[in-house]
């Protein structure tokens, strides 16, 4: 076998590779055509201009770096960003000048290397990829006095148990990852809970201010946050941190639409869950995540701007187009006797992407 | 090794000196030269590699800009680093960009503010950083097809074909993991789709999204981890690989065009030391300069438009880096409600098929693509000499029909910005997607296949007939015909210069014992993989047929030699046969 692959480089095997009705070649190979001489190297007036043109180049390069310096030292940068057409005037000069230096330089080597240098061209034989036939016959040989030697094949007990433990030794490497997400945090059963609770309020995002169910026009479509996203000493909820209070903000997010009461298809067990018309849903796409966003009023449609996954709000944010197989959870409300909109409880299910065990969780 | 390494130089650079060269008195570099030598002892492999050939043709090239703006990524990279802060620390943004100033945001997210506001420089280096990346990948592309259309994969290459593949891989994770650094709006959203796609991953899922992220998402790892990837990890392994590509292209010396006097036991070009060195070199300060003048003239990802991240917000028009694009365009176009329960556990279809699934089936199908044809043709000499793509017909066509699934998925990705620009309807667009990215390929590789085949009778035709002049010539009884002109010796040679295509035939199912042959149904496949690849080719004439026609054309050219002087207003066409030592016959 390997005599084959190394016999089958040699030029005879390609002439004697094919069966019989391979034939010579219809045109023999009339070889490297002869080395023609450059106007630069028979014109000493040309070789001149074209050493002068790189040495141009070069000089021209020199001034462009300098001219770098210059530009480095005499814009500010800041916010002033569009100055000139549409760019900084420091980020535009220190650019250019850099751009057409290292240009200058490139251009001026390569013009060297066709006007000036050799332009002849080599040939240089190939050799096989394949190593010499008695090189391999030694390296196999050497292979096996080392297995030999090293005694491992005849003694399974062995070469089994070191296999095993260097095997083993893979659990440390895994176990060690462990604690990417230290302790409780790992608890994927946190994906099936938000921070709602029967009675929070739904406020306004960005502001934080509660929602009168009075104030919701037919149409309208508000952005809104749980209120103890937004934590103040009145309604008493606690101050949340960083990784937390991110993780809560991202699984949180709801939108509020009011339509026509007549316009909603009654979703069974969800006839309680609306206030005269108006509806809330997770923000968050159930595809792959995005915060859903364009809404269309009067087919009560939302869209996700991330891949299209439309959602009708008026039938429960069933999925009528694009990749999201499933609807967007609702979140039951109710008005309190002030006349804010709260929630009756958490989610039903988990808000968001698909997971393996998302099914039992909900 | 060198045939000709004494070249004749008498006319070439006469201002370096006049006289010629002594071993006397070693100059500098031979002083230097030998006090390397005394202890790293390279001159052996110096000996052969400093006047190594190297093939010249455009084409070339594209690795070249590959490398470069890996470099320049290297270089702009190190400087981004020295201000960078990959942390997810919560600040107030006190920077000079105005319209943000008072803004809550992560440490990350700031400080690229600060690079981009208030470091000289700063911005470019960014811009440049991120126009580098792209041209990056995009030249690894196109390297990548250059090296599938001429057949450059076949042994001995196939394994740095398996490396280019690997670094384009990486190349497009090193991508991702960089744009996601600054922490803004934009970057923010892939993000939380990546987790999403963690998700989707069936049992561990959301475990690896947990683990990734230290938690739940976003939580405040994913930044600095991702920044450790980016800058250590991925660069460290391209760099291993790339210094792995390179050793074996040198090992292998490089592909050549055929042509005279270029066969598959040499190479001909120039020396690495001086012509070869000089163009790579100066090749690099052209990828630098040009890479220079993007990042100072075409802004690119300006987060401080974005804004920072918030996990409740998302813009419209939402993109990735345009080579994210087409799993991107994938996702979009899979129809609703693709997802199962089984014993109570989701499967997500319409993330995984996409996602998981495709992306990874379609990389092992490129690595393949050397050893599946290898395995058809049955051929197991070494190739050096390229083909052009028209003589391989069924690679070309596959190649085009996997460009155009993938041309077609990518154009899925932009169907919002589509739908915007051409005022149509994302349904539609979707929907005609979906069909599309079935057919389109499949009509691309058959438009291929047949356009490949009839430039090869074409080629055949030149050979036998010669170029087409343009000239009409009416003949004494009214008929006309247009003159054809024979090709020159070298373009007729260069035409010929392949191997005819064999069809593999299976052997009988026994051998002559009577005994089922080994592998017979695989070799039944072979044959008919074989016979689906190269029975419809178009084979070069043979030397009879050459023959034959050449003499009818002497024939032809005899019967109307009497009619060869053009027309009133003709006279100066370029169109006479001239063969002569001065005008050789056109090169056609």
């Amino acid at each position: 076998m390997s005599n084959d692959n190394l016999s089958d480089n040699t030029p005879a095997a390609y002439e004697s590779h094919v069966p019989a009705h391979r034939e010579a070649e219809p045109i023999a190979d009339p070889g490297l055509p002869p080395h023609t001489w450059r106007p630069t190297d028979v014109d000493p007036k040309a070789e001149k201009r074209a050493e002068r043109q790189v040495a141009a180049m070069f000089i021209a390069a020199m001034i462009s770096a300098v001219l770098f310096v210059v530009a480095y030292f005499s814009f500010e940068v800041g916010d002033n960003w569009d100055t000139f057409a549409g760019l900084g005037a420091s980020t535009l000069t220190l650019g250019v000048t850099l751009g057409v230096s290292l240009l200058l330089i490139g251009i001026g080597i390569i013009h060297l290397a066709r006007k000036l240098m050799a332009d002849a061209e080599m040939v240089e034989m190939r050799h096989p990829a394949a190593s010499p036939q008695e090189d391999r016959d030694a390296t196999v040989a050497a292979l096996n006095a080392g297995l030999d030697e090293a005694g491992i094949g005849r003694r399974p007990l062995v070469r089994n148990t070191m296999i095993g433990a260097v095997g083993v030794l893979g659990l440390p490497a895994v176990v060690l990852l462990r604690d990417l997400a230290p302790g409780s945090a790992l608890d994927v059963g946190r994906l099936a809970h938000t921070i709602w609770e029967p009675g929070m309020r739904l406020v306004r995002d960005v502001v934080g201010t509660p929602i009168l169910a009075s104030e919701i026009e037919i149409g309208d479509l508000i952005n809104g946050a749980p209120e103890a996203m937004f934590p103040t000493e009145e309604n008493g909820y606690p101050e949340l941190e960083g990784a937390e209070e991110q993780s809560e903000k991202a699984k949180g997010a709801i939108i509020i639409v009011r339509m026509d009461p007549d316009d909603i298809i009654p979703a069974k067990g969800r006839e309680k869950w609306t206030v005269d018309g108006i509806i809330c849903y997770s923000k968050i796409c159930t595809h792959v995540g995005c915060p859903i966003s364009l809404y269309e009023r009067t087919t009560h449609h939302v869209l996700c701007p991330c891949h299209q996954s439309t959602f009708d709000l008026a039938d429960a944010a069933k999925v009528v187009f694009g990749p999201a197989a499933r609807p967007l959870p609702q979140l039951p409300i109710k008005v309190d006797e002030e006349g804010y909109l709260v929630a009756q409880s958490d989610f039903t299910e988990p808000i968001g992407a698909s997971y393996w065990q998302r099914e039992k969780q909900s | 090794m060198s045939t000709d390494s004494r070249l004749d130089t008498s006319k070439i650079a006469t201002t370096n000196g006049t006289s010629a060269a002594t071993t006397s008195k070693p100059g500098a570099a031979g002083s230097l030269a030998t006090w390397a030598d005394d202890r790293l002892g390279l001159a052996a492999a110096m000996k052969k590699n400093l006047r190594k050939v190297f093939p010249d043709h455009w084409s070339f090239m594209l690795g070249e800009i590959a490398l470069w703006s890996f470099v320049v990524l290297l270089l702009t990279g190190v400087f981004l680093t020295l201000w960078f802060n990959p942390s997810m620390g919560h600040v107030t943004y006190e920077g000079s960009y105005d319209q943000l100033r008072g803004v809550g945001m992560s440490e990350s997210m700031s400080s690229t503010l600060h690079i981009s506001f208030d470091v000289r420089g700063g911005l470019l280096m960014r811009q440049m950083h991120h126009w580098a990346a792209m041209i990056f990948v995009a030249s690894m592309m196109v390297h990548l097809l250059r090296v599938a259309f001429t057949g450059a994969y076949r042994k001995p290459r196939e394994l740095n074909w398996v490396i280019g593949c690997v670094l384009l891989l990486l190349g497009t994770l090193e991508g991702f993991t960089g744009y996601s650094l600054p922490d803004d709006l934009l970057s923010g959203t892939g993000v939380r789709a990546a987790d999403g796609f963690l998700k989707a991953t069936p049992v561990a899922g959301a475990y690896m999204s947990f683990l990734l992220f230290g938690g739940e998402f976003p939580g405040e790892s994913i930044i600095p981890r991702l920044y450790i990837i980016h800058v250590l990890l991925i660069p460290g392994i391209l760099l291993a690989l790339i210094a792995a590509h390179m050793l074996l292209l040198v090992y292998h010396k490089h592909t050549q065009w055929p042509g005279p006097g270029r066969t598959e036991q040499n190479v001909v070009g120039y020396p690495m030391l001086p012509v070869y060195a000089a163009k790579a070199g100066g090749f690099f300060f052209m990828v630098f300069g040009v890479i220079a003048l993007m990042g100072g003239l075409l802004s690119i990802n300006p987060v401080w438009k974005f804004g920072p991240y918030d996990p409740t917000k998302v813009t419209a028009g939402s993109q990735p880096d345009w080579y994210m694009g087409w799993p991107d365009g994938l996702l979009r176009i899979m129809p609703t409600g693709w997802e199962s329960v089984i014993f109570g556990y989701t499967i997500s279809w319409n993330v995984m098929l996409p996602i998981l699934i495709v992306p990874p089936l379609m990389l092992v199908v490129l690595m393949l693509l050397p050893f599946l044809e290898g395995w058809i043709t049955g051929d197991k000499r070494d190739h050096h000499l390229l083909q052009r793509p028209r003589n391989a017909p069924t690679r070309t066509a596959v190649m085009v029909a996997l460009m155009t699934f993938y041309g077609l998925a990518w154009a899925a990705g932009g169907n919002d910005i589509i739908a915007i620009k051409l005022h149509a309807s994302i349904n539609q667009i979707t929907y005609f997607m979906r069909v599309a990215i079935f057919l389109g390929p499949i009509l691309a590789f058959w438009i291929t296949r047949r356009w490949c085949i009839s430039l090869q009778r074409h080629d055949n035709d030149k050979l036998l007939h010669g170029y087409e002049t343009g000239i009409i010539t009416r003949s004494p009884d009214g008929a006309y015909a247009e003159r054809h002109l024979p090709i020159s010796e070298s373009a007729a040679y260069t035409l010929t210069a392949r191997d005819r295509d064999e069809v593999f035939h299976a052997g009988g199912d026994t051998d002559a014992a009577g005994v089922a042959a080994p592998n017979s149904r695989s070799e039944r496949v072979r044959a008919r993989l074989s016979s689906w690849m190269y029975s419809n080719n178009v084979q070069k004439p043979t030397r009879a047929e050459l023959e034959a026609a050449h003499h009818h054309a002497e024939h032809e050219a005899e019967l109307t030699s009497g009619l060869d002087h053009p027309v009133d207003g003709h006279q100066f066409d370029d169109h006479r046969l001239r063969d002569t030592d001065e005008v050789p016959l056109r090169d056609h």
